[in-house]
């Protein structure tokens, strides 16, 4: 059973999910002692092949197409290498690009579809591990089809770091006509003077303060502990905070001595860009709140209880 | 013009709950308007607002009780709407994306919309193909997760929120379909002029033979098998005692890594 994983890359660098699903495809490909195809499509795929030649890879194959993601050529090329390979299992990334190409390139080849897999299992088919509800439960699918189209979520398997062997080829692959959509540039999210990757302690707000006027609360804890105020996704969202105070997958990557998160029930895309931080403190009244199984402290209870205190310990 | 907006009613899910078999105990269940969709359906508004003769169409595949969640799309500006739903889809577990595509693109193909908006995702089974899969079954083109949108008259002018702070600016023909991203506007509050016009407004009920479909079109090689609560992984050191005792203890810690001490 052949598996073909499809790397993820941006502004001139793979991604770490490009390494991550290198793992996840060698374990669908042990499970059936298949080979592992890898393919990657524009920019500098020569280097690109370099770096995607790890252990467990069996080919890589590169596709020059321009210098940058286009879901069109993306689609175009991975059904075509589809058609050439007929993978049992086609796996792709469930990254801002991914979400861009992998339900079309799904619907075109009439492949069933699991998105955002966490986890998954091959037998005589592929079962796969799902959240839902916000994390809050586990599912498991069967997939009964000969082949299947699998987005994996970021940051769920190792990276692959062992240099490898595989034969490297190019793949011959033009898009038809004009393309539908154009990416004309890139732009970094700005606003305001405050860095949040140079805090050393950060205190971070989240949809648990419900209203703005209670930001000041907050503010208030983050001057007692001479700490950088961020936030969650939905306060920049809502317009309380400006967009280069936002800690998450769309945000900002943290990595503070401490990190006190106020309020913040701890969703996947946040704790992506805040786990790396040394001591993660966490205030919130949900027992089961994800964000308590990553901290190493934690305060269930209120946090315009809690918080007014802990202003007045360091006061 | 016409925009065609997705709007999924969502179940939310209390903190505490209970799994019966391969669903939650409908107690533990609140029902309400996908986050995402908010969003897009704001948009739609919005576009309406700026122009002549724009008529906002929504759409959503749900059982009568999803009528409420609809009623909101409608008192925030939709301009009618229409319901999928068919006893055949009492017995599905799992509506895959494939199936909610083949539904989609049904009513896409009736109604011809300009425009098609949906949310990035759901917030209850989190699937985020929907949008980018009808585009492909459709002919349309796309964007996904868009956080700025300006239409032109043959193309839109889109920003795609990608990763760690960095935005796409991407130019996409139309007709097209674009998924939002939360952020992109300020969804505005139903108005309690707008609760009163929505009563009005036309819900239209569309079964499978509405839409040329068959019970086939529910198939799905996908099955939901299992469902459990994920195991807590948590070692954290959690004070105990009321806020008082619980901040002092907190404190202390703090204070052993530094913090506050200037």
């Amino acid at each position: 059973m052949t598996v073909l994983a499809i790397a993820d890359h941006r502004r001139g660098d793979l991604r770490d999910v490009s390494y991550e699903l290198v793992t996840a495809g060698r374990q669908l490909a042990d499970a059936t002692g298949g080979d592992l195809h890898v393919a990657v499509i524009s920019g500098e795929v020569d280097e690109f092949a370099e770096n995607l030649n790890l252990d467990g890879v069996d080919a890589v194959h590169t596709v020059e197409n321009g210098e940058e993601f286009n879901h069109d050529v993306y689609a175009g090329a991975v059904e075509a290498l589809y058609g050439e390979l007929e993978p049992a299992v086609l796996l792709m990334p469930n990254s801002v690009n991914g979400l861009d190409y992998a339900p079309a390139v799904a619907n075109a080849l009439d492949l069933p579809l699991v998105s955002d897999a966490v986890d998954f299992d091959y037998d005589d088919g592929l079962t796969a591990t799902r959240e839902m509800y916000e994390s809050k439960v586990e599912t498991t699918v069967d997939v009964d089809a000969e082949h299947v189209a699998v987005t994996i979520r970021g940051g769920e398997w190792p990276a692959a770091t062992n240099v490898g062997d595989a034969e490297v080829s190019a793949f011959d692959y033009s898009p038809e006509g004009e393309l539908g959509s154009r990416v004309l540039g890139f732009e970094e999210v700005t606003g305001g003077d405050v860095d949040i990757t140079e805090a050393d302690v950060l205190v971070s707000v989240g949809r648990g303060i419900e209203e703005e006027e209670n930001l000041e609360l907050v503010e208030e804890l983050a001057d007692a502990l001479g700490a950088t105020l961020s936030s969650s996704r939905p306060i920049v969202d809502a317009g309380w905070l400006p967009p280069n105070r936002q800690v998450g997958q769309s945000g900002k990557v943290v990595t503070p001595d401490v990190y006190l998160a106020v309020g913040i029930s701890g969703a996947v895309q946040h704790v992506a860009g805040m786990k790396g931080s040394d001591t993660i403190v966490a205030i919130n009244t949900d027992p089961n709140a994800p964000i308590f199984d990553i901290a190493d402290y934690g305060i269930i209870g209120d946090l315009f209880e809690v918080v007014p205190e802990l202003i007045e310990q360091f006061s | 013009m016409k925009i065609l907006v997705t709007v999924k009613e969502v179940a939310e899910v209390e903190d505490d709950f209970e799994i019966d078999g391969l669903g939650i105990d409908e107690a533990y269940l609140e029902y309400d308007l996908n986050e995402w969709d908010d969003y897009a359906v704001e948009e739609a508004v919005q576009i309406a607002e700026s122009g002549d003769d724009v008529e906002v169409v929504s759409v959503t595949i749900g059982p009568e009780r999803s009528e409420e969640t609809i009623r909101m799309a409608l008192a925030k500006g939709a301009d009618r709407a229409i319901r999928v739903w068919d006893d055949a889809f009492e017995s599905v577990d799992l509506l895959d994306v494939a199936a909610k595509t083949r539904l989609l693109a049904a009513v896409v193909e009736q109604e011809e919309p300009d425009l098609v908006l949906t949310g990035v995702q759901a917030s209850d089974d989190g699937f985020g193909a929907t949008g980018v899969s009808v585009a492909d079954a459709v002919g349309f083109e796309w964007a996904a997760v868009v956080n700025e949108l300006e239409l032109e008259e043959s193309v839109a002018n889109v920003r795609r929120e990608l990763e760690g702070g960095v935005e796409e600016l991407t130019e996409v023909d139309l007709p097209a379909v674009f998924t939002i991203q939360t952020g992109i506007n300020e969804p505005r509050y139903a108005s309690l002029r707008g609760i009163r016009q929505a009563q009005r407004k036309e819900i239209a009920p569309m079964g499978l033979d509405d839409l040329g479909l068959d019970a086939s079109a529910l198939d799905s090689p996908i099955e939901l098998t299992g469902m459990r609560e994920p195991e807590s992984e948590s070692d954290a050191t959690i004070f105990e005692g009321d806020a008082e005792e619980t901040a002092a203890q907190l404190a202390d810690v703090l204070r052993e890594k530094g913090v506050g001490a200037q």
